[in-house]
């Protein structure tokens, strides 16, 4: 049994790589209303492209220091590549289309990834090792922090200050809120709408691959499956948070990521509840968690109001 | 002399329903065309073709000498025509300033940005004292002054104004005429579409009656002003 204050760090640990993940889900939402439903898809490509740098790119006992770098930057374009892809070529001749139109082609799309990766990736029917670079374990106190961990607990929040600055005071970013608010309007502006959807669902690449980096550097492992269950938690967060937020998607992850590792841990010592410990009832916590919020707050934690919408 | 602006047997739909049915006018340099006609005319739906939002079933558009049919609404922008849309749209969540410097999306003169900025502080005062402000915020009156302002950011040859006054107490509404008037004696081009007939007649050249989808009547300002179907259908006399 883990204590508190390391039940507390592996939570938010866990809640960032959500949040990361969930910033993809959010910002397309936020400037074409769709859900990319295939966005835990992305995630997953972005590992395998971490790994095939590792492993057929980079010679044999290249360092961490390059190697990690190396292995973000293979990871980020794989996921962008697709990402943009999916855009150009599944979503954007669907604008317009009923909603059904885009969901479903997001579904095929998700498991036509899977199943390229399943089939093509070298020994993909099984767990691929993921490079750990290193196998040392950080003491802070009483809280074992290992290596995937320090990685997100330290990328996650440059991700965000950085995407943050970036919307905020670039060009492209003050596009960008103009087109989440109005996008006939913003071509008025000049602003070529296209280029900054573009640009969205790049952004989401890059940040799934970050996260599927962490997630492979703290499991150890990576399958051509694993963004069914991870997309579906960062989606989960993406609305928690509010979704067309950025800062409500970290904040619905980590939230998100704290009260699946506190049910699991805690729940079963609740008198009634012995039954419900373990591992294998997380996501039943985590959707849980966002039936409740949704009831009390239908527009997440830090949604927009909706009459500003209009 | 050519028109800055030309508009040959312009046809729009939606879907089946045909709304701009053939329509053909032109606006020349330094003048002030007026659109007016009922709700559901076709008004709006011709603007928003010429500045590229919508796709016409057919016709010929010529700004400035080049044609506009087929190019993408954030280019024509570009090529010197504004619009401000029905409903003002104003960016809500972002401040009057952010408004304004959206407008000037595609320059790159820092300094003439600056300038115009301040030039649309001193033609609408309100705007500067608020400019931190969110545009969302603002009443509607002010919200139309910051949608005008946000157009003439572009430095436009023709500026596009859908119904301004929309909306707007006498007061507001006086204002905003006023300020189209003060523009019009700079030499802004304007067309300008409104269900106030009589407003916009008297500042305009010229003016064109639409009714479900077709031109019914032209002639300048003063004619149509003076004009006896028009002043029962549209100037509420009879
Ligand atoms: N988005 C739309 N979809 C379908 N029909 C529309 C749409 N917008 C306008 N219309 C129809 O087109 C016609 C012209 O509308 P509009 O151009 O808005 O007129 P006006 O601006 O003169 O009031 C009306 O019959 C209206 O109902
Ligand atoms: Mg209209």
């Amino acid at each position: 049994m883990h204590t508190l204050p390391q039940q507390l760090a592996n939570g938010l640990f866990l809640g960032s790589m959500y949040g990361l993940i969930a910033i993809g889900y959010t910002m397309v939402y936020g400037i074409v209303q769709l859900i990319n439903f295939a966005h835990g898809e992305i995630f997953m490509t972005g590992g395998f492209g971490a790994l095939t740098v590792y492993f057929y790119v980079l010679p044999d006992g290249t360092s961490m220091w390059i190697a990690l770098p190396a292995m973000l930057i293979g990871g980020a374009l794989v996921a962008v590549l697709i990402a943009v892809g999916a855009e150009r070529f599944a979503y954007r001749p669907l604008r317009g289309a009923p909603r059904l139109a885009p969901l479903i082609t997001a579904i095929g799309l998700s498991l036509a990834l899977q199943q390229v990766v399943f089939n093509y990736f070298p020994d993909a029917k099984n767990d691929r090792t993921f490079p750990q670079l290193t196998s040392q374990t950080y003491d802070l106190g009483s809280v074992h922090v290992q290596s995937g961990q320090l990685f997100v607990i330290i990328a996650a929040p440059i991700c965000m200050a950085a995407l943050g600055f970036f919307v905020r005071l670039s060009r492209t970013g003050r596009a960008m809120q103009a087109t989440a608010q109005d996008p006939d309007t913003a071509q008025l502006m000049g602003i070529d709408t296209n280029r900054i959807i573009v640009i969205a669902f790049a952004i989401g690449g890059i940040f799934a691959a970050v996260a599927a980096v962490a997630y492979g550097l703290r499991y150890g492992q990576i399958k051509y499956d694993m963004g069914f269950q991870m997309g579906l938690k960062a989606f989960t967060a993406a609305v928690l948070g509010g979704i067309g937020n950025i800062y409500g998607a970290m904040l619905g992850g980590v939230v998100l990521g704290l009260a699946e590792t506190l049910a699991t841990a805690y729940i079963d010592g609740i008198p009634g509840m012995q039954q419900l410990g373990g591992g294998s009832w997380a996501p039943v916590w985590a959707f849980v968690l966002l039936i409740v919020v949704l009831l009390v707050r239908p527009q997440g934690l830090l949604g927009e109001r909706v009459a500003d919408r209009a | 002399m050519t028109a800055l602006l030309e508009v040959e047997d312009l046809r729009v739909a939606y879907g089946k329903i045909e709304a701009v049915k053939g329509i053909s006018f032109t606006v020349q340099q330094g003048e002030v065309v007026t659109l007016i006609g009922t709700n559901g005319a076709g008004k709006t739906t011709t603007l928003r073709t010429l500045s590229g939002l919508l796709k016409p079933l057919s016709g010929k558009i010529t700004f400035d000498g080049k044609p506009l049919t087929g190019v993408p609404a954030h280019k024509i922008v570009a090529m010197g025509l504004a619009h401000s849309p029905e409903g003002r749209r104003i960016f809500p969540r972002l401040s009057i300033a952010e408004n304004l410097q959206l407008g000037a999306f595609l320059r790159s003169d820092k300094a003439g940005i600056e300038k115009d900025i301040q030039r649309a502080y001193d033609l609408f005062p309100i705007l500067g004292e608020r400019r931190k402000q969110a545009a969302g915020t603002l009443s509607g009156g002010e919200q139309q002054m910051l949608a005008m302002g946000r157009a003439l950011m572009s430095q436009p040859k023709l500026l596009m104004l859908d119904e301004p006054s929309m909306g707007l107490s006498p007061i507001m509404m006086q204002k905003i005429m006023a300020t189209i008037a003060e523009l019009k004696s700079q030499g802004t081009t304007i067309l300008l579409v409104e269900q106030n007939a009589q407003a916009a007649l008297s500042l305009a050249d010229h003016g064109h009656v639409m009714e479900v989808g077709s031109v019914v009547l032209s002639g300048t300002g003063q004619d149509l002003l003076h004009d006896e179907s028009v002043r029962k259908a549209y100037l509420g006399e009879d």
